[in-house]
C-alpha cells in the first residue's frame, strides 16, 4: 500500500482541519467562536463527501448544516448570552482528566474492535456516480418512500413543538 | 478519491465522535453542548458514507447491486440529518423556554426536576 500519493496527502490535510475544528468547538470559550468552527468543520466534512462520492450530500451538508442549522445556532447565542463568557474553570481540573480518559478509551476501544478489521481494505468497491441527485431522488420515492413519509412526519411535528416551546404563554 | 484506506476516514470518523463525547462532558453550556451533539452525528455521518463507499455490499460484485446498497447508505444519511434538524429546533426551544425561567447558563444548575 503506497500511502504517498496527492490524493493521500489532501485528504490528511483536510482531516486535520476538520479535527482542529473540532477541538476548537470544545475549547472555545466563546460560543461565538464554538459556532464558526462547527461552520469550518462542516464545510470540512462536505469536501470530504464529495471525495467520498457522495456529490448531492456534501451540498446537502453546506445548505443544511453550515446554512439552517448554524444560523439557528448563532441566533440563539446571541439571543441568550449577554456576555456572560463560559469559564471552563474552576472545577475543571478532575472534570477535564476524567473527561480525556473517557474519551481516549473510547477512541482506544473502537479503534482496536472496530478499525482495524478493516485495515485491509483500500480500494471503493462501489463504481462511480451513484451519488448525484437523480440516483438520490429515485431512491428516496420509490425504495424508501416510507422512511421519507415518517421522516416528514417527524419535521412536522418538530416544527409544532419548537413553536408551542417559543411560545409565549399568556395567561 | 483513489488511493485513500478505509481506515483514514474510520479514523477521523472516530476521532470527531471522541471530541464530541468530550465536549459533551466538559462543557457547561447547553447551547455548545448541542454543538458537540452535532459533531457526533457528523461523525456518525462520515462512517455511513464511508462504509457505503468503501463495501456497500461483500455478497455481490454486481456494480447495478452495489450501487444500490451504496445509496441506501447515503439515505441513512438524509434521515440522520433530518433528526439532527428536528433535534436542533426542539432543543433550542427547549433552551429558550428555560433560559426564560432563569438567566443561568451552567447545566449543573438546571435541576429543577430533581425529586
Amino acid at each position: 500500500m503506497n500511502l504517498i500519493n496527492p490524493n493521500f496527502i489532501s485528504f490528511v490535510i483536510l482531516a486535520l482541519i476538520a479535527v482542529g475544528a473540532s477541538l476548537g468547538v470544545v475549547f472555545c470559550k466563546n460560543p461565538v467562536r464554538s459556532a464558526i468552527c462547527l461552520v469550518i468543520s462542516f464545510c470540512v466534512l462536505a469536501v470530504l463527501y464529495f471525495t467520498l462520492s457522495a456529490e448531492m450530500l456534501g451540498i446537502t451538508q453546506i445548505v443544511v448544516y453550515a446554512g439552517a442549522i448554524m444560523v439557528l445556532f448563532l441566533f440563539v447565542v446571541m439571543l441568550l448570552t449577554t456576555a456572560n463568557q463560559e469559564s471552563l474553570n474552576p472545577k475543571l481540573d478532575w472534570r477535564l482528566i476524567l473527561a480525556s480518559l473517557f474519551a481516549v478509551g473510547l477512541i482506544a476501544v473502537i479503534g482496536f474492535r472496530a478499525l482495524l478489521p478493516f485495515n485491509q481494505t483500500i480500494t471503493p468497491r462501489a463504481p462511480d456516480g451513484y451519488g448525484g441527485p437523480q440516483e438520490l431522488g429515485m431512491a428516496l420515492f420509490t425504495r424508501f418512500g416510507y422512511p421519507f413519509e415518517a421522516i416528514s412526519l417527524l419535521l412536522m411535528v418538530g416544527i409544532v413543538g419548537s413553536i408551542l416551546l417559543a411560545k409565549r404563554r399568556v395567561r | 478519491m483513489n488511493g485513500v484506506p478505509l481506515g483514514g476516514y474510520l479514523l477521523l470518523g472516530l476521532l470527531m465522535f471522541a471530541i464530541g463525547v468530550l465536549g459533551v462532558v466538559l462543557r457547561r453550556s447547553p447551547v455548545v453542548i448541542f454543538m458537540c451533539i452535532e459533531l457526533m452525528l457528523n461523525a456518525a455521518n462520515l462512517t455511513f458514507l464511508s462504509f457505503a463507499r468503501y463495501l456497500p455490499s461483500l455478497r455481490s460484485d454486481d456494480p447495478a447491486m452495489l450501487s444500490r446498497q451504496a445509496v441506501s447508505g447515503e439515505m441513512m444519511v438524509i434521515f440522520v440529518m433530518a433528526i439532527a434538524a428536528a433535534e436542533v429546533a426542539v432543543g433550542l426551544g427547549i433552551i429558550m423556554a428555560i433560559f426564560r425561567l432563569r438567566d443561568k447558563v451552567d447545566v449543573d444548575d438546571l435541576n429543577v426536576l430533581r425529586g
